[in-house]
């Protein structure tokens, strides 16, 4: 198991200075947004719909193009630099298991032995190694999404992006996937940004949340949780835990100055 | 991450370890049981009982044989006349396969380059539909004119009508493939060569495949239609021409024998392309999916 080193000590691997993006010249989706992403991070991006948080994925995951501002790889070239796991598993529903997982190897032109090893191995991280040869439809919508965090995490990538990866499931499913997220991150040292709309899912899970707000999409608070990894049920039901999901629901409330429940009624 | 959520079906046995089926399980296997025969059964008898209603009215009424023959005769001269109605079906398929085949081709190369053009598409889309929306019985005389070939035109005719739905449902299925899975083809880099076959081609598969099940259909239809067109005077003789030159000696019991055979061809051209359609999505697609009971 990686033992995390505190942050000061882990290199960066990305920044984002003062980014802005605006849609149709005027819809402010992003505003001066500044985020270094150091190795072995666990970032969250808690906000209401319309904050910017997909944006702020999309950007780094070079999707789209900052209207001003920059986004920058430190050190190595960025081949392999990205991993992404979307809201919906986003599978090929022509292909196996194992195909849809060494699709990344697949476009860069590598097969044989050595790309169907590594398929193996990370289906058997994610506990899926028996369903190499099963088609998407046969699984269930937790398994899905296991398969999709395989694809993302095969390659080796340096950064993992997560939009919402487990909004659509049910919250026992939701639960085990996120004890599972972390136990992957333990044993593989990923550096994950992880998009949520849930406040106990990113205190559960990162070491810092990045809080926003929008109209324009912000960053308006960041919080860190100093928890010690691996966090289990102890940490879900501690007194550090409450505080922390408190801290970050009031930081929600204060940047929408009440339109919170506005957005809910709506939403 | 050990274990799986594969879900555990536990056996909803008794102690006895056999399986309880109460009693709506039980009516609803029965009811099963009775459609999947029932979908068989009820379709021919039909059949039988109206071959046997129309026997019935030919012998009652005395209707002499070139007004309406009946079942038996049709199928007396269906046997003696094999020889000539045979060449002819052959004909007819050769025209009908052949025009499939340029239409899976026309219809597939053109859907790939709108779905890599939009401007190509903005061109050319308009005068598809012309050519889709003119019924092809007006066009057929004019391409006979300009067209040597006789055998050429009927293959244009039979393409004109069957490569639309082709053309339409592919281009459509090339641009459904999931917007989710475009961009992660385009974080990991992919060519757009990579984007068309391991994307967009798988993704618009079941739509093609639906398009083919209409174009076979059309494409006899185009064949059957250009040959009543071209007339009599040709030399490739197909079953559209033996039923036109049985009208014209009016003998009614070769039509009717010619009409037996276009139709059985296009029952046979549909279950072909179904059964090509059930073999390619079975693995993985909704619409070959067996509801479990």
């Amino acid at each position: 198991m990686n033992v995390i080193k505190p942050l000061g000590q882990r290199p960066p691997i990305l920044r984002m200075q003062m980014v802005d993006k605006t849609f149709n010249g005027s819809v402010a989706a992003l505003r001066n947004m500044n985020l270094a992403v150091h190795e072995g991070d666990f970032i969250s991006l808690l906000g209401p719909s319309g904050c910017g948080k997909s944006t702020a994925l999309r950007l780094i995951a070079g999707l789209m193009r900052p209207t001003a501002g920059r986004i920058a790889w430190e050190g190595e070239d960025t081949t392999d630099a990205l991993g992404v796991v979307f809201q919906e598993p986003t599978l090929m529903p022509w292909a196996t298991v194992a195909a849809n997982v060494a699709l990344p190897f697949r476009l860069r032109g590598e097969r044989g032995r050595a790309v169907r090893d590594r398929v193996q191995d990370v289906l058997a991280l994610v506990g899926l190694d028996r369903f190499a040869e099963a088609y998407p439809r046969e699984l269930s919508g937790g398994m899905k999404m296991r398969v999709s965090i395989a694809r993302a995490l095969v390659t080796r990538p340096r950064l993992i992006l997560m939009d919402e990866p487990f909004a659509a499931l049910d919250e026992i499913t939701r639960q085990k996937l996120n004890n599972d997220l972390l136990d992957l991150k333990a044993r593989t040292g990923s550096t994950v940004i992880f998009v949520t709309h849930s406040v106990f899912e990113s205190v559960f899970l990162s070491d810092r949340i990045l809080i926003m707000a929008p109209r324009p999409g912000r960053v308006v608070k960041e919080i860190t949780v100093d928890a010690p990894y691996p966090r289990d049920m102890t940490f879900r039901t501690s007194a550090e835990y409450g505080r922390l999901a408190r801290a970050a629901s009031d930081a929600l409330m204060a940047a929408m100055g009440g339109e919170l429940l506005e957005d809910e009624v709506h939403g | 991450m050990t274990t799986t959520d594969a879900e555990v079906r536990t056996d909803a046995g008794t102690g006895s370890g056999g399986p309880m089926v109460d009693r709506e399980e039980q009516r609803r296997a029965q009811r099963a049981r009775i459609e999947s025969v029932a979908k068989w059964l009820l379709p021919l008898s039909v059949m039988a009982l109206s071959i046997w209603a129309w026997d019935r009215v030919v012998r009652v009424n005395e209707i002499p044989h070139y007004i309406l023959p009946g079942p038996g005769l049709v199928l007396q001269t269906l046997v003696e006349d094999w020889g000539t109605l045979s060449g002819s079906l052959l004909v007819t398929l050769k025209i009908t396969v052949m025009a499939l085949l340029i239409a899976v081709i026309g219809g597939v190369g053109l859907a790939i380059l709108f779905a890599q053009s939009r401007f190509a598409e903005m061109s050319f889309f308009p005068y598809a539909v012309i050519l889709q929306v003119t019924p092809i019985v007006s066009i057929a005389p004019l391409i006979f004119i300009y067209v040597e070939s006789k055998l050429a035109g009927l293959l244009i005719c039979a393409w004109v009508v069957a490569f639309f739905p082709i053309l339409s449902n592919t281009t459509m299925g090339l641009k459904s493939a999931d917007h989710n899975l475009r961009d992660l083809f385009t974080i990991y880099r992919a060519s757009r060569w990579q984007k068309l076959v391991h994307l967009e081609l798988p993704s618009a598969l079941p739509y093609f495949l639906s398009g083919l099940r209409i174009a076979g259909g059309l494409s006899l239809i185009g064949a059957v239609v250009a040959e009543y067109v071209a007339g009599t005077g040709g030399i490739g003789s197909g079953l559209a021409f033996r039923i036109l030159e049985a009208s014209y000696r009016l003998n009614i019991p070769r039509m009717f024998a010619g009409l037996l055979l276009i139709a059985l061809t296009g029952v046979a051209i549909f279950a072909a392309t179904s059964l090509l359609s059930h073999l390619l999505l079975r693995k993985w697609h909704e619409s070959a999916l067996r509801r479990e009971a």
